[in-house]
């Protein structure tokens, strides 16, 4: 599942270039090849040979560099506490229902916690310290006023997020991920699927932006803001922990993605598929290997992520970046009240409704 | 909770409790007390307080020590420069704390006080379980609380505020933001 | 199972050093700092007693505490504030405005 994360997150530097190029309406990376391989086939160099190699090799043969006056010890431990809890959240998110391979059943969930929708809030919260120390351990003004707004930054957004996964408790009943999933499993009014987006739309609203804004990407990118801290708590990192802090806002955009799925987009379900094959609207049905629908639900998993990483990847190439007071005030005044009456309305109708979904 | 995994978070929890009172750096001793934190998390989780261990890493693991790590920036503290403080006081204060340490492994550590365990129930530490005490028995409790985060949000407000009337809707903004960071 | 008396040992010790930071350091920040790892000192041992009773009441003694610690933390930090910007100091010695 860690695999899978790092994947996503490798894509997502690949999508980050060549799409950024796309909606810019430039070429984007396109100069590294393996002598000329690509040139002399005439396949179009697409830049994958960039992203996957090149860029990686670049910085990991890059001087590993501590400034003077840094906190050594803390410099070097601060990119793996931002990268460690990101990759441990992994674990708990289910790709797949069982599957049944000869005789053996497996799970598809590498933990399957029944308090996982606490552990999550506990790694993303943990996950603060490697920015903030980051910032502070490099003895640089600009590291760390962008330490500092990192932090209050996640710790706001921390807030919005926790009230919209209150809410999806509320609406399911339960802290299991993968009991979630199977609650979106069919259908209402004989079409549409039972997914989580349809029940709470607010909530949704609010993990995207709060998940955007813990993910550090733009608009929510004040702690990096290029054009005015430079990198911010980056600044004063060199080579591989560069890289570890950069994969860190990587994984956590798939990590974002794949809990927006998960909560939302019905996780691994495949619409209208069930363990016996399709069931479609116009009463039609097709018989599906039990085999097959568990395969066919772990491609649903990863297309549906993918689909959302793209769409935050708009997202982020469209929007300009916010002002501080804005996201501030965005994150206290707009998404905490909003996030506060969306569980009120969701106990109500839980009240009313007389149970969970 | 199994005997090795046990050993080895005392052992953590114990060296970065000391790390806490010995070390010169007030962000350093701040890092210890969060592994102490987080190593006390996961011995509740071990004891099968599932929701209380995932409680104490967000509460006090992701917010109540961020509002600590911003109070040292905020003051801007370095390393301390030589020893503080009076060393009678501190050679005192030694004696007393190995005279308690000395009574209180007198009363816990005989065997008499291994209670009979009797197992947990189904759905022990759960949140449905907690939820049901709090709910119920200790409802009273929980409203004084919550009225408690309260005045303590504008008890945090009203010290934390500077008198310049420009600065104030600036800092009571910050304060709030932290003092709801904080609950 | 890990015995009892070990973890109540565990926690006794946690304590001590909570006690111990507290008397010796003069940094008001640590001294606080000290105060935390007392109450998770104790909070260790209302789990584990909890636990082995069989009852959730050690748990929702938890809560509390927790509760209650971050309102002290939000309070107590704001105090720690208003008087480092009044005097410039946080060490507990050069407060002496109360001593006669």
């Amino acid at each position: 599942m860690i695999l899978i994360g790092l994947h996503l997150a490798i894509f997502l530097l690949y999508f980050e270039r060549k799409g950024s190029a796309l909606i810019q309406d430039r070429v984007g990376a396109n100069r590294a090849s393996i002598t000329g391989l690509g040139k002399k086939f005439g396949i179009p160099n697409l830049g994958i040979v960039n992203t996957l190699l090149a860029d990686p090799i670049k910085l990991f043969t890059k001087e590993d560099f501590v400034p003077a006056g840094a906190d050594h010890f803390l410099h070097t431990l601060a990119p793996f506490v931002a990268l460690f809890p990101v990759l441990i959240t992994f674990v708990v998110i289910p790709f797949g229902d069982t599957i049944t391979i000869g005789s053996r059943t497996f799970g598809l969930q590498a933990a399957n916690l029944n308090a996982a929708a606490l552990y999550l809030l506990a790694t993303i919260g943990i996950g603060v310290y490697g920015v903030a120390l980051g910032g502070w351990a490099s003895n640089n003004r600009w590291a760390l006023l962008g330490g500092i707004r990192a932090t209050a930054q996640m710790i706001s957004y921390e807030i919005a997020m926790g009230l919209a996964i209150i809410a999806i408790i509320m609406t399911y009943g339960t802290l299991d991920l993968q009991e979630m999933v199977r609650m979106q499993g069919g259908v209402w009014f004989g079409w549409l699927p039972r997914w989580g987006i349809f029940v709470e739309p607010i909530a949704f609203i609010l993990l995207l932006t709060a998940g955007i804004a813990e993910s550090k990407r733009v608009p929510f990118d004040l702690p990096e803001g290029e054009s005015e801290l430079i990198l911010g708590y980056m600044i004063e990192y060199s080579g591989g922990k560069q890289a570890a802090f950069m994969l860190t806002d990587l994984a956590e955009q798939a990590l974002i993605a794949m809990l927006l799925v998960t909560f939302f987009f019905g996780g691994w379900q495949v619409p209208w598929l069930y363990r016996d094959g399709f069931h479609l609207p116009g009463g039609l049905t097709i018989a599906v290997a039990p085999l097959l629908v568990s395969i066919a639900g772990i491609v649903a998993f990863l297309v549906k992520v993918v689909m959302v990483c793209i769409f935050m990847g708009l997202i982020r190439w469209t929007l300009p970046r916010f002002r501080y007071d804005q996201l501030m005030r965005l994150g206290w005044k707009i998404l905490v009240p909003l996030g506060l009456a969306n569980i009120l309305i969701t106990a109500f109708v839980v009240v009313v409704s007389g149970g969970a979904h | 909770m199994h005997t090795a995994l046990f050993w080895f978070l005392a052992a953590v929890s114990v060296i970065s409790a000391l790390g806490v009172v010995l070390q010169r750096n007030p962000v350093h001793c701040l890092l210890s007390l969060i592994v102490t934190l987080l190593a006390i998390a996961v011995m509740f989780i071990g004891e099968g307080a599932i929701v209380v261990g995932f409680l104490q890493a967000i509460v006090y693991g992701g917010a109540i020590m961020v509002l600590f790590l911003f109070v040292i920036w905020l003051l801007n503290l370095g390393v301390e420069i030589g020893p503080t403080g009076h060393i009678a006081l501190k050679f005192f204060g030694t004696l007393a704390v190995a005279a308690m340490t000395a009574e209180l492994m007198a009363f816990m550590l005989p065997p008499h006080l291994e209670v009979k365990y009797a197992g947990h129930v189904a759905g022990y530490g759960s949140i449905d379980s907690l939820s049901q005490k709090l709910f119920s028995e200790y409802l009273v409790a929980f409203e004084v609380t919550s009225v408690l985060l309260l005045v303590a949000v504008i008890g945090a407000v009203a010290l934390a505020r500077r008198t310049s009337a420009s600065e104030i809707a600036q800092n009571a903004d910050d304060s709030a933001r932290r003092a709801q960071g904080a609950s | 199972m890990v015995p009892l008396p070990h973890l109540m040992a565990l926690s006794a010790a946690i304590f001590a050093i909570g006690v111990l930071g507290f008397l010796t350091r003069r940094n008001i920040l640590v001294m606080f700092m000290s105060v935390e790892l007392m109450l998770n000192a104790v909070n260790l041992a209302f789990v584990a007693l909890g636990s082995r009773l069989g009852t959730m009441d050690g748990q929702v003694i938890v809560f509390f505490v927790m509760t209650v610690a971050a309102a002290e933390a939000t309070v107590g930090l704001a105090i720690i504030i208003s008087i480092f910007r009044g005097r410039e100091t946080v060490q507990a010695d050069d407060l002496t405005m109360l001593k006669w």
